[in-house]
């Protein structure tokens, strides 16, 4: 059909070029032919390089935003324990230090009494982690310290008693309204909750329908009514999945709003057809021969696929559920429909309590007004990229190693 | 051993029904879907005008005597697409046309992996970067050329999108040019074409339905992107042709009339489903388009492999 239209139109255009010269198909000059096929191959290695130095780029540029993140500004001062201070926690250093140190540190002093008792009466000179503010200036950021308070840092910069250390807050703590006090620790306890539950429920049910589509059903209307939805389904905007979400779980079911339960269901619902496309992949890819033989042998057809034909895809299942894994784990315009972008600074400890996300997390602190966010936003941007492409590397490893030629 | 092949065959049955169950609940969720948005979208059309909403001009929601003419956040979703799409269609199919190709079988291999991490980047990542570096740029940019450009403007928030819709514009066409038939090639280098000729007046027509599904794709893709316009665009429904104004997309009214704290069945409320009605109208439009695209492209050569 196609050589037909292709080889009439090239007989007009022949007739046509003894007409009028203006055959698209031949130019007399070779030198512009040479140049046009240059051009357009130009063209071509030119949009894959505006492609990968877009990636390039940006990865720079995040790890650029992030790096600052990693370490935190910490002051040595005296920190006097008294009943006093216990009472009224900013009374435990000199009032010159008050806009340097952390609010948060010095909300926990009674906490350290309580583990420590025998601080009480005593004054210690130690390390204190330091408010945000200082912490900016101390990174060469923009700030707004007042003039009074920048000559104290500088009297404690000539002293060597302000520094920067390891940043081991942004790893073990929750999020928090004081910049210097978030981290990113009940957003990824809290992925991981929603993750469990997405895969608990999309696994199943995809190798399931991948099975049944593939090993079982008949060429009848149910079978083609399934698999064009899912085609449609694999391409429905993330964000319906949410209001899917808001009013069947939530509204209908009454499940507990903001939980990684609802979180990990209408995630599960999002992943469900990309775990049905590569297991039935991996299916296809195992020979006939393996069922013929078990037919030979008098096998059923779930003795088939149960013990011959499901173990020999399995890997390649496992590699399409693992990259369905790492799609839902940067999913975010669902969970925030169904309300997980909540303020958490506690980690959550079970599947039907408030949680929020790592990249709901991102998106919150995307939004914070304080110039300190955008470090901790990069970095959690730079956490989020690192699983990902563990996860990635994990999926490529098996599909290598476990990759059958037949 | 009778009973025993009896038996297997009602476990078999029992496997069986499990197995459509789960086949079915893939059809439970699009029905979900469509019933979740579909209802409280009549709900809002049974408060608020239908055509005063597909063609009115003004969006108050908050206001005593609110209005709901989404016309402005029809145009603005329009316009950032475009851009979107003015960005990824050449970039995507020029990529795909050189690891295709152009590209040794080495190059094709880094390269095809390389998209898929731009692919399996999240979007909330792609919004950070268009609002902490494109949009200053952009500002800056026009600046100095003495134009006006606000922070949350639509040409800053089309163009991470396009960046977003290259890897599905580019991989899915690069599968369909490597499916065409390499007879095809063959026959216009033995008439004497150079290999661009080759390219561009035989391979690129033959694979047209293919790119055109892929970009239909990418466009359904950028109408139902919601983090990158959410983080990156304006919330203000606004009525212009020009890309350096603050626009709002649907996706954004959706997520915002969401997260207040507004009671559920009030009309802002109810007004996101309506948007969301309209959305999955046409991405499902799209998809099939799409979908349609391909078919032809397969039944035309044969191919099973796409």
């Amino acid at each position: 059909m196609s050589n037909k239209t292709i080889s009439n139109r090239s007989i007009n255009d022949q007739g046509e070029s003894i007409k009028n010269g203006s055959n698209p198909f031949y130019d007399p000059s070779l030198v512009g032919r040479h140049r046009s096929a240059w051009l357009f191959r130009w063209f071509t290695k030119g949009s894959i390089i505006l492609t990968l130095s877009f990636l390039c780029f940006f990865l720079f540029d995040m790890a650029r935003t992030a790096y600052p993140a990693l370490m935190q500004t910490y002051v040595k001062i005296d920190v006097s324990y008294n009943e006093k201070s216990v009472k009224f926690t900013s009374k435990a250093i000199d009032k010159k230090y008050r806009k340097i140190v952390s609010r948060s540190w010095l909300r926990d002093i009674p906490k350290q009494l309580e583990n420590q008792p025998a601080l009480m009466g005593s004054t210690v000179q130690q390390w204190v982690l330091a408010d945000d503010q200082v912490d900016q200036h101390k990174k060469g950021h923009h700030h707004n310290l007042k003039t009074k308070t920048l000559r104290t840092i500088d009297e404690l910069e000539k002293q060597g008693r302000i520094e920067l250390q390891w940043n081991g807050i942004f790893f073990t703590h929750g999020d928090s309204k004081i910049p210097e006090n978030a981290g990113i620790f009940s957003a990824v306890v809290g992925s991981v909750l929603t993750l469990v539950v997405t895969m608990f429920v999309a696994f199943p049910l995809g190798v399931m329908t991948a099975v049944y589509l593939e090993e079982f059903a008949r060429d009848n209307w149910l079978t083609r009514l399934i698999e064009i939805n899912i085609n449609n389904l694999a391409a429905i905007p993330s964000i319906l999945f949410g209001l899917l979400g808001l009013a069947v779980f939530i509204n209908l079911f009454g499940m507990p709003r903001s939980s990684p339960l609802v979180g990990g269901l209408t995630l599960a619902l999002m992943t469900l057809p990309i775990i049905i496309v590569s297991s039935r992949a991996a299916l296809r890819s195992v020979p006939d021969s393996i069922r013929q033989a078990g037919y030979g042998l008098g096998l059923t057809r779930v003795q088939i696929v149960q013990d011959h034909v499901l173990p020999v895809a399995f890997p390649g299942i496992l590699t399409g559920s693992i990259i369905g894994l790492a799609q839902a784990m940067g999913e975010t315009a669902p969970l925030i429909i169904i309300g997980m972008i909540a303020f958490i600074p506690d980690a959550p400890t079970s599947i039907v309590e408030s949680a929020t996300v790592l990249p709901a997390q991102i998106f919150t602190w995307a939004g914070m007004p304080e110039r300190a966010y955008v470090e901790k936003t990069a970095a959690g941007i730079v956490v989020i990229l690192l699983i990902l492409f563990v996860l990635n590397a994990i999926a490529i490893y098996f599909r290598k190693k476990y990759e059958v030629k037949w | 051993m009778i009973k025993n092949k009896s038996t297997e065959r009602t476990s078999e049955k029992i496997i069986r029904f499990f197995l459509i169950f789960a086949s079915v609940i893939s059809i439970l969720t699009t029905i979900g879907i469509l019933f979740s948005i579909l209802f409280q979208a009549i709900e809002f059309f049974q408060l608020k005008s239908f055509w005063y909403f597909i063609s009115g001009s003004e969006w108050t929601p908050g206001q005593e005597n609110s209005q709901f003419g989404a016309l402005p956040i029809f145009a603005g979703t329009f316009m950032i697409t475009v851009i979107a799409l003015s960005v990824a269609i050449p970039v995507g199919v020029g990529s795909a046309i050189y690891m295709s190709e152009y590209a040794s079988s080495f190059k094709r291999n880094t390269l095809k992996p390389i998209l898929e991490i731009l692919a399996g980047i999240p979007t909330v990542v792609y919004g950070f970067f268009a609002s902490l570096t494109v949009a200053p740029a952009i500002v800056e940019l026009f600046g100095s050329l003495g134009i006006d450009a606000t922070y949350n403007s639509a040409l800053a928030c089309g163009i991470v999108m396009g960046v977003m819709i290259i890897p599905v514009i580019a991989s899915l066409s690069d599968d369909v040019l490597r499916a065409v038939p390499n007879s095809q090639r063959n026959a216009s280098l033995a008439l004497g074409m150079t290999h661009s000729e080759t390219i561009r007046h035989i391979i690129v027509p033959s694979a047209m339905p293919g790119i055109i599904s892929a970009s239909l794709l990418g466009l359904s893709k950028a109408i139902g992107e919601t983090m990158i316009v959410v983080m990156a665009a304006g919330l203000r429904p606004n009525l212009t042709w020009n890309p350096l104004e603050d626009m709002t997309t649907v996706t954004v009214r959706i997520v915002d009339s969401l997260v207040g704290d507004q009671a559920f069945d009030s009309p802002a409320t109810l007004s996101a489903f309506a948007l969301g009605l309209v959305l999955f109208a046409i991405t499902l439009l799209l998809n099939m388009l799409s979908l349609s695209q391909i078919r032809k492209f397969k039944t035309k050569y044969k191919v099973n492999t796409l």
